[in-house]
């Protein structure tokens, strides 16, 4: 795209550099403020002024009770994202790659499931999952835990993307039989060939799972489960500080997450067949 | 290989022979074949269970509750809440705030879109904006309503530092009412508007601009006969997107807002308030609305995007 640099006519789309600054070093500008805004409310005295005093309310156990509830929702959320990485990876992956090997016809079946939580979004879903939870908690008990169900579910469409490109990328049907009839067995396929051929796709998958989780709000709260999200919430009530503080490493937590699954897939897959 | 994949009997296919024999023939005659018929059809079967179990089942209960009454009985009467003044201006603020988030939002992130087209596609710059745009269009939610608070809220940058220039109290925040989520649905419309814009952009080829030179063309004629009736049914796809994520996005107003004002706010009242009897399955006929806006918004959606694609494919 940047081909026609030093031109001294540009054609085409792409804007001049000096154009392209300025709109991004505004955009930047613009999408810091908050960001930076973040960082000094956490610094800010209740009175005026500024301490450093609400990081050390963290560590001070004459405090501590108010912040359990945060506590244990970042305590549930960390359990949430393994299981939900693991409904991800366990039940969402294989069944791709399977429908690729065997059964190409049910492809556009998947697509669909997998991406009908966009046009059903999660506050339609949350109504009808109170009533399905009232089940599962007297099957299951009502832990936090028991929310990576329906959590895995509105994973599903940013999980399913990167697994799709990747598959798409990769001709597993073709892999499939030059393993066979070298005569390796179905275990040994999807261990040895597919997973690795995969493995950009299902990182990507697995992270974006965990931001997922991690992000969610709704499903927690209408559950009246804690999670990291309606911690932040209910400490935010007694002690905005400490909630921004949390809310802000969060931020910066989920950027770095994302960076590395930017990274993991700009790589282009040049992996010889 | 041979001996493991027959040591675990797995894969068990009496064509297998034949493959050895010649590879010609097996490419033929394997084609279909993956694992055997016994992993096949029943390794689909755990996904379909949980997708029946947690997605189409809560999906059928929500809409269809709206039907029932609490006891289970047929009716209507959920619907009544539509004739209620209340809902109508909720739907008006969810349509508005909606509206006005995913135009200003489609328009500011196009521009940024254009400004990337001139940095490298594999560049630090667009996996840096990539990656922040994921976060605030996905990931943002309740912490974009933090962000908010110490930035537009009482006690937030803009009011200390109104208030230390024009005095004490010069400053209410104008954060925690419907009009006041427009700036906050900014900050995650206009990233997914980047997201999802982009390829749509990168998609025009350098080979038209060549083309609008060569016959003599300015940069501004290549826009207006080229440039934006190519990418005009994105745009405009890209928009109802827009549209739809906001008018379905509940976290970051629950988190400002605890009265009503909007829909999805709505739902989440009905839905919690099961004391007051005969409200519990409005929830389900506000969903059911919900859902009848967003099926449409995605088929016109869906139908720009294969119209768009039609120059990407070339």
């Amino acid at each position: 795209m940047t081909a026609h640099d030093g031109h001294p006519a540009r054609f085409g789309a792409p804007p001049s550099k000096a154009t392209a600054r300025v709109i991004l070093v505004i955009t930047a500008i613009l999408f810091l403020l908050p960001i930076v805004a973040m960082a000094i409310f956490t610094f800010r005295a209740n009175g005026g002024g500024y301490t450093v005093g609400h990081y050390l309310d963290l560590f001070n156990p004459a405090l501590e009770f108010n912040y359990d509830v945060l506590f244990q929702g970042i305590q549930n959320s960390l359990v949430l994202c393994l299981i939900t990485a693991a409904i991800i990876l366990v039940l969402m992956v294989p069944t791709m790659v399977l429908i690729e090997m065997r059964y190409p016809r049910l492809r556009r079946i998947m697509e669909f499931i997998c991406l009908v939580p966009v046009t059903i979004p999660t506050i339609v879903l949350v109504v009808g999952l109170v009533p399905t939870y009232s089940v599962v908690s007297q099957l299951l008990g009502s832990d936090a835990w028991t929310l990576a169900f329906a959590i895995g579910v509105i994973a599903l469409p940013y999980a399913y993307r990167p697994v799709a490109v990747n598959i798409a990328g990769v001709d597993v049907r073709t892999l499939t039989e030059a393993a066979r009839s070298l005569g390796a067995g179905y275990l040994s396929i999807m261990w040895r060939i597919i997973l690795p051929n995969l493995r950009r796709g299902i990182i990507a998958a697995a992270f974006i799972t965990i931001t997922v989780v991690l992000g969610e709000y709704t499903i927690a709260t209408f559950l009246g489960r804690t999670t990291f999200q309606t911690g932040l919430v209910q400490v935010e009530h007694g002690d905005p500080y400490v909630a921004i503080i949390f809310a802000l490493l969060a931020l910066l937590f989920g950027f770095v997450i994302l960076l590395i699954i930017g990274r993991v897939g700009s790589i282009r897959p040049n992996n010889k067949d | 290989m041979t001996s493991l994949a027959e040591s675990r009997g797995v894969g068990e296919n009496p064509r297998r022979r034949g493959v050895r024999v010649g590879t010609l023939r097996a490419s033929g005659a394997a084609r279909g074949a993956g694992p055997g018929v016994a992993v096949g059809w029943i390794g689909l079967v755990p996904f379909g269970v949980y997708a029946l179990l947690f997605l189409a089942i809560p999906a059928v209960l929500a809409i269809a509750s709206g039907f029932f009454t609490v006891d289970g009985a047929f009716t209507l009467a959920n619907f009544d809440t539509f004739a209620d003044p209340t809902t109508q201006k909720d739907i008006i603020g969810s349509v508005g705030l909606s509206a006005v988030t995913a135009v200003v939002g489609a328009i500011a992130g196009a521009i940024i879109c254009y400004a990337l087209l001139s940095m490298r596609p594999d560049g630090w710059i667009r996996t840096i904006v990539d990656s922040a745009s994921s976060v605030f269009a996905q990931f943002g939610g309740v912490m974009l309503a933090f962000a908010f608070i110490a930035t537009m809220g009482n006690t937030g940058l803009i009011g200390v530092i109104l208030n230390g220039l024009f005095g004490d109290n010069t400053y209410t925040s104008p954060l925690y009412t419907v009009p006041g989520l427009v700036p906050v649905y900014l900050f995650f419309q206009i990233p997914l508007m980047v997201l999802t814009f982009m390829p749509a952009m990168e998609a025009l080829k350098p080979a038209w601009g060549e083309a609008v030179a060569t016959l003599g063309g300015t940069r501004r004629t290549y826009w207006w006969r080229v440039g934006i009736p190519v990418l005009a049914p994105a745009f405009l796809g890209c928009t109802i997107l827009l549209f739809a994520n906001s008018f379905s996005s509940f976290a970051t107003a629950a988190a400002l807002i605890s009265q009503g004002g909007l829909i999805s706010l709505d739902i989440f009242r009905a839905s919690t308030s099961e004391t007051v009897i005969g409200h519990a399955n409005e929830a389900g006929s506000l969903a059911l609305a919900m859902v009848v806006v967003m099926v449409v918004l995605m088929s016109a959606y869906g139908a720009l995007q294969r119209r768009a694609a039609k120059w990407g494919n070339r």
